[in-house]
């Protein structure tokens, strides 16, 4: 495309299709401890 | 909100909210999408005629629409039921474990009430700890992953605790079949060459605490007697970073307050030091907190974020890049839709224990009775307030559903919810702005070196 560059094909619908496993570590535990972010977590089923 | 697009980087980015899709476009498919929904073809070629081509403002509304029928711009949220229908059991898999209720350290900002949660200073003994490791492997169910997190208070006052607790861990969690890892969270000051060496063999992950430039620490993370801690915890933690084994997890982690409205320096001063994991975090504190930050204080807050997004891409470029926790999104991956529906699992999926056994739905609700779940010694978890929690994810939050970052933070952190709304479900506003300043920083970073 001409004027679009697409850089992410849409990884949330996509990973719909993932079991859902919720073996991920919580968001709290990896350093924040006072603000929440969950999309920087890493996947344990990739 | 189906779209969020915004500037930045010199790059015009769209976020497609439902499905994830990220694109980079130009000025004309930019201002294009201002009036896509509202207005019609004509009408759209109307208002952009004197600012583009007409063969420009076609192509960009072509454009767009391939992309609508791909399912890559303007999708609906597909998410909803999951989490509406998933009435399946919960499993407790991660918990806080606050090894000690006392710090030898008396940091201004302390929400634990400088390490005893405004309750007495106390140690963890080795039979609550075992009665907590107990717990969480019995509620993990089907969960293999553990996730224990050794806190405070600090943690390691009471060292000897620590090492007879893993122990225990790893033999139990041997015996059942699960995988615990380990982090420890320590404000550095008691680091010697044997606890080094431990933590490094026995922790997933380590979390040290320093706020950035000399001055900055020593105004906030003062000892009892008021003296700065910067000049002791610098080489240590320098140390344990040098010691740590390289596919091993660490963060140098501080906190930014009203008084270091600059923390850009302090995260460059880490970086400077040779810290590759760092975090720098924002104060959470009431209003008439003086440190706590203010509506006034986000310009400056969102140029700090700025900065740090340019100096980034610049360091990443010259082969001298760092993560900054806040900005370590893997826009590619990262965690499932399920993840992302369902919170931070405070209450549910993850609990806080006291050194007397006492359950909460995560440590910053420690010390709230309201909010006390439990105990190990019982073994059972209060339904009511797991099922709370469990139900407090965005599709029960009315704020989140018309926010475009939903799907990113996941509905915010409960605790700071609560303690600034009185409510789970109505997220804290200032912390709010912050988030969507960060993802978009961080998602402006993949796609400026994705150009490239």
């Amino acid at each position: 495309m001409k004027h679009i560059k697409t850089i992410n094909y849409g990884a949330l619908k996509n990973s719909i299709n993932k079991p859902g496993c919720k073996e991920c570590a919580n968001s709290c535990q990896s350093a924040c401890k006072t603000s929440c972010t969950v999309a920087n977590l890493e996947c344990e089923s990739k | 909100m189906k779209i969020h697009k915004y500037k930045q980087c010199g790059l015009n980015i769209v976020i497609d909210v439902n499905s994830g899709a990220i694109h980079v476009v130009d000025d004309v498919v930019y201002d294009i999408l201002d009036f896509y929904e509202e207005k019609s073809k004509d009408e759209i070629l109307n208002t952009l005629k004197g600012k583009y081509s007409i063969d420009e403002v076609k192509e960009g509304i072509e454009e767009i629409e391939n992309l609508i029928n791909e399912k890559m711009l303007f999708t609906e949220d597909m998410y909803k039921d999951i989490v509406l229908k998933d009435e399946g059991p919960s499993f407790v898999k991660a918990m806080c474990l606050n090894i000690a209720h006392d710090c030898n350290l008396r940091c201004k900002y302390c929400f634990a009430s400088e390490g005893n949660y405004h309750g007495k200073s106390e140690l963890i003994s080795f039979e609550v700890g075992k009665r907590a490791i107990d717990f969480v492997i019995k509620n993990s169910g089907i969960r293999h992953n553990i996730e224990v997190d050794l806190f405070g208070g600090e943690p390691l006052l009471n060292f000897e605790t620590v090492k007879q607790i893993i122990e225990y861990a790893k033999s139990e969690g041997e015996k059942n079949n699960k995988n615990i890892r380990f982090t420890i969270t320590t404000n550095a000051t008691l680091l010697n060459d044997e606890i080094i060496d431990y933590i490094d063999k026995n922790m997933g992950n380590v979390v040290l605490s320093i706020d950035g430039r000399q001055r900055v620490n020593d105004n906030i993370r003062i000892r009892r007697d008021g003296s700065g801690t910067y000049s002791d915890i610098m080489p240590k933690i320098k140390r344990m970073v040098e010691k740590r084994q390289k596919d091993k997890q660490y963060y140098v982690r501080g906190t930014f307050t009203h008084e270091n409205l600059d923390f850009y320096e302090d995260v460059i001063h880490l970086s400077n030091e040779g810290f590759k994991e760092i975090s720098i975090e924002p104060v959470v504190l009431p209003e008439d907190n003086p440190l706590s930050l203010k509506e006034d204080d986000i310009p400056k807050i969102f140029e700090q974020y700025d900065k740090l997004t340019e100096e980034i891409i610049k360091r990443s470029r010259e082969g001298k890049a760092f993560k900054f926790y806040h900005f370590a999104m893997d826009i590619n991956g990262g965690p499932c839709i399920y993840k992302r529906i369902s919170g931070c699992g405070a209450g549910y999926e993850y609990v806080a224990v006291t050194p007397n056994g006492d359950i909460y739905p995560c440590h910053q609700f420690v010390g709230n009775d309201k909010f006390n779940m439990g105990n190990v010694f019982d073994g059972t978890l209060n339904s009511a307030i797991s099922k709370e929690f469990k139900n407090g994810h965005i599709y029960n939050k009315p704020k989140c559903l018309d926010c475009w970052a939903r799907f990113y933070c996941s509905g915010g952190c409960q605790a700071n919810n609560y303690n600034f709304t009185g409510d789970i479900h109505n997220p804290y506003e200032l912390g709010c702005m912050m988030m969507k300043k960060r993802v978009e920083c961080a998602i402006a970073i993949k796609a400026k070196l994705s150009q490239e």
